[in-house]
């Protein structure tokens, strides 16, 4: 069983957000309304971290595309009272919105706050409404929804590979943010491969993987912008 | 043991039948008025399950607000009753007869509410039994749910036992629909010298067992928290701190309750000022306990330094939370240590004063645990400040209004201070107590003089 993850290239995001856009329509993640993002309550699988260092006129401004770290030793699974978050079979942290009874435990007890909690019910434009993604289950309020590595992806890549009765090829397995990402500054693949670009990017001298002390193991690797 | 003689007790302790028996226009007035606030939240709770918790103030990363907050103020408040009298009767505490009752009656209806707020925090309440049908034993939420349920029937039952005698009591003296009520729950209960014997071997039977579960179900409280590696939540200390804060507050909120009950039902002869006296002397070393526990569980986070702890270290002592952070100083420390310290004023209105200080205290303190580890998560994100909203308001003031509504009612169903107990008091403990206190000392025989 191949272990799915992804490195990021600081050096090379140039910061347009194309992943989040990507990541919005293909997950159904809904907008949010000037209303709910006063109040904080953005839902987002994807966003862009802005960090500004220095001060003028010697200002650096870093970006940094934060994304749930599919840990191998994820704190938000373990404090779940339904296992509604669960680590899946394929090392992925996955959500099961049916399940979920909304007590918000697991955003609670994620370090890296990538946990959104449905607040209100998603509404989208008209216009929008038509083109949602089928593949996706929409979410509903009063349930936690998070980055999934575009787990569906993988399960169709995986039932092709199986209708032509050959293995599944690890380059047939891509999520929306690093398909979309135009500087290639997003890789993903099998880290336990080590001819794959994410295990080599992985074992970069830049690289590093956030609150790693934690022991939490994280599956998305940065390489460090700007050494 | 006590005779069973239900008329001599209607004579001699009539002040206890009064609240039953005869009820004011005071009473329907208060009633009416705390069931007005429950009919308000009512509404918001239909306004709150039809937009979603959207109708509350809470946003990311603040997920936890006042309900989580009510939730371990009410459980806390629940270690008044069963474990303060659990201790006090393993004591032989003879001071305890007129306040295990009203100790009792709080943890078991409190309860409800500890419970019920968690429900009322819940995106999803339609799926709450999902937590016995889906359970996942790694969750500390399952491990509440578990010791909570123990906590509720075994407090139950503590309850319920040392009514049985003055139900029968009640059976023989009262008219009317009450009547076959009193009878049903009697369970046959006619004073006879095996059913004492059997009832009193329960009873202390119980009182030793809902210690540990008590101790265990505030415990798991702090778990939800402590169990998680969030900055200022993950502390070993949480367990014994919140257990302590519990008894704290619940022996604050006993001694409210009993002020309230003894004006109204004009009980001044049955709680007299020396049980004030000593609830404030227990009070007063809970309150230094909780200083102590305060004093370490900051101390080592400001010695260790560590940025992540420390933010939310600053936060409470001169951020944002530090005018709730220093209220809950003042009012769980300064006040009652001032009035309890000292003799003069451990009186009746001293120690309330106390108490209610120390309730709005500790609501504080479980409010400045809850809210600033998660509005200073370790990693930037953009944050928004927590204000409750009219919803979340009117939803505690619900729960208050409910609890002291069931209380109330309880009143008038049931005596509030054991009768049988002031009896068995009064005839069996006085002689019992001098033989007792003799075996406690070398006494000297007749006859036999030192040289």
């Amino acid at each position: 069983m191949p272990r799915w993850g992804m490195a990021i290239d600081l050096d090379r995001c140039t910061g347009c957000q194309a992943c989040v856009v990507a990541c919005k329509q293909e997950n159904n993640v809904p907008f949010s309304t000037p209303a709910q993002a006063d109040q904080g309550r953005q839902i987002s699988w994807l966003y862009l971290q802005t960090e500004i260092e220095g001060a003028y006129p010697h200002v650096q401004v870093r970006f940094r595309p934060m994304l749930c770290q599919h840990c191998d030793r994820p704190p938000c699974t373990f404090v779940c009272p339904t296992s509604a978050t669960y680590k899946n079979e394929e090392g992925l942290v996955a959500q099961i919105y049916p399940r979920c009874i909304g007590c918000r435990y697991c955003a609670n007890a994620c370090p890296y706050s990538v946990k959104s909690f449905n607040y209100d019910e998603p509404v989208w434009p008209k216009q929008l409404a038509a083109s949602l993604n089928k593949d996706v289950s929409v979410r509903y309020k009063g349930v936690i929804e998070k980055c999934t590595f575009c787990s569906h992806r993988l399960t169709r890549a995986r039932e092709q590979a199986a209708a032509e009765g050959r293995a599944l090829r690890e380059e047939e397995y891509q999520p929306a943010c690093v398909q979309a990402c135009p500087a290639n500054a997003m890789v993903f693949g099998d880290l336990d491969n080590p001819h794959s670009r994410v295990a080599q990017w992985s074992a970069s001298p830049r690289a590093e993987r956030l609150l790693e002390d934690l022991g939490t193991k994280p599956k998305v690797t940065y390489l460090k912008g700007g050494v | 043991m006590p005779h069973l003689d239900s008329q001599q007790a209607l004579q001699q302790d009539g002040a206890l039948f009064r609240p039953i028996m005869k009820t004011g226009r005071g009473f329907y007035l208060a009633a009416s008025l705390l069931l007005a606030v429950v009919v308000w939240a009512a509404y918001a709770y239909s306004w709150q399950l039809r937009r979603g918790l959207g109708v509350t103030g809470m946003n990311r990363p603040v997920y936890w607000g006042i309900y989580i907050t009510n939730f371990v103020f009410f459980i806390g408040v629940s270690h008044a009753g069963t474990l303060i009298s659990a201790i006090l009767r393993l004591c032989r505490a003879e001071w305890r007869r007129s306040i295990t009752r009203m100790a009792e009656v709080i943890t078991v209806l409190v309860l409800f509410f500890g419970v019920g707020n968690v429900l009322l925090d819940l995106g999803r309440p339609d799926r709450a039994l999902y937590v016995i049908t889906h359970a996942h034993f790694t969750s500390p939420l399952l491990w509440d749910i578990t010791s909570l349920s123990v906590y509720l029937t075994g407090s139950t039952v503590y309850l319920y036992l040392p009514l049985i005698p003055d139900l029968a009591i009640l059976r023989d003296v009262a008219t009317g629909w009450r009547q076959p009520l009193y009878r049903l729950l009697a369970l046959g209960f006619t004073g006879q010298k095996h059913q004492w014997h059997r009832i009193e071997k329960a009873i202390s039977v119980m009182a030793v067992l809902v210690i540990p579960v008590a101790v265990s179900v505030h415990t798991v409280v702090s778990w939800v928290f402590a169990m998680t590696i969030m900055p200022m939540w993950h502390s070993t200390i949480f367990g014994p701190y919140f257990v302590a804060g519990a008894i704290f507050s619940g022996i604050a909120a006993l001694i409210t309750a009993m002020v309230i009950i003894r004006k109204v039902y004009h009980l001044e002869e049955y709680l007299r000022p020396v049980h004030f006296n000593n609830l404030g002397l227990l009070l007063l070393v809970m309150t230094m306990l909780w200083f102590y526990f305060t004093l370490a569980e900051y101390l080592t986070t400001w010695y260790g330094h560590e940025p992540v702890e420390m933010s939310v270290f600053w936060a409470k002592f001169t951020g944002t939370y530090a005018p709730l952070f220093w209220t809950m100083f003042v009012t769980c420390f300064v006040i009652p240590f001032a009035i309890l310290s000292r003799k003069k004023t451990r009186t009746v209105t001293g120690t309330l004063i106390a108490s209610i200080s120390v309730n709005i205290g500790m609501w504080l303190e479980r409010f400045t645990i809850v809210v600033p580890s998660l509005s200073n998560p370790r990693l930037p994100v953009e944050f928004h400040m927590y204000h409750p909203s009219w919803v979340e308001w009117s939803l505690m003031a619900g729960c208050f209004a409910a609890f002291i509504l069931l209380y109330m009612l309880f009143t008038k169903m049931f005596p509030i201070v054991s009768i049988w107990e002031i009896r068995e008091g009064r005839e069996v403990a006085v002689p019992e107590t001098v033989e007792r206190i003799k075996t406690y000392l070398p006494m000297e025989t007749k006859g036999e003089v030192a040289t």
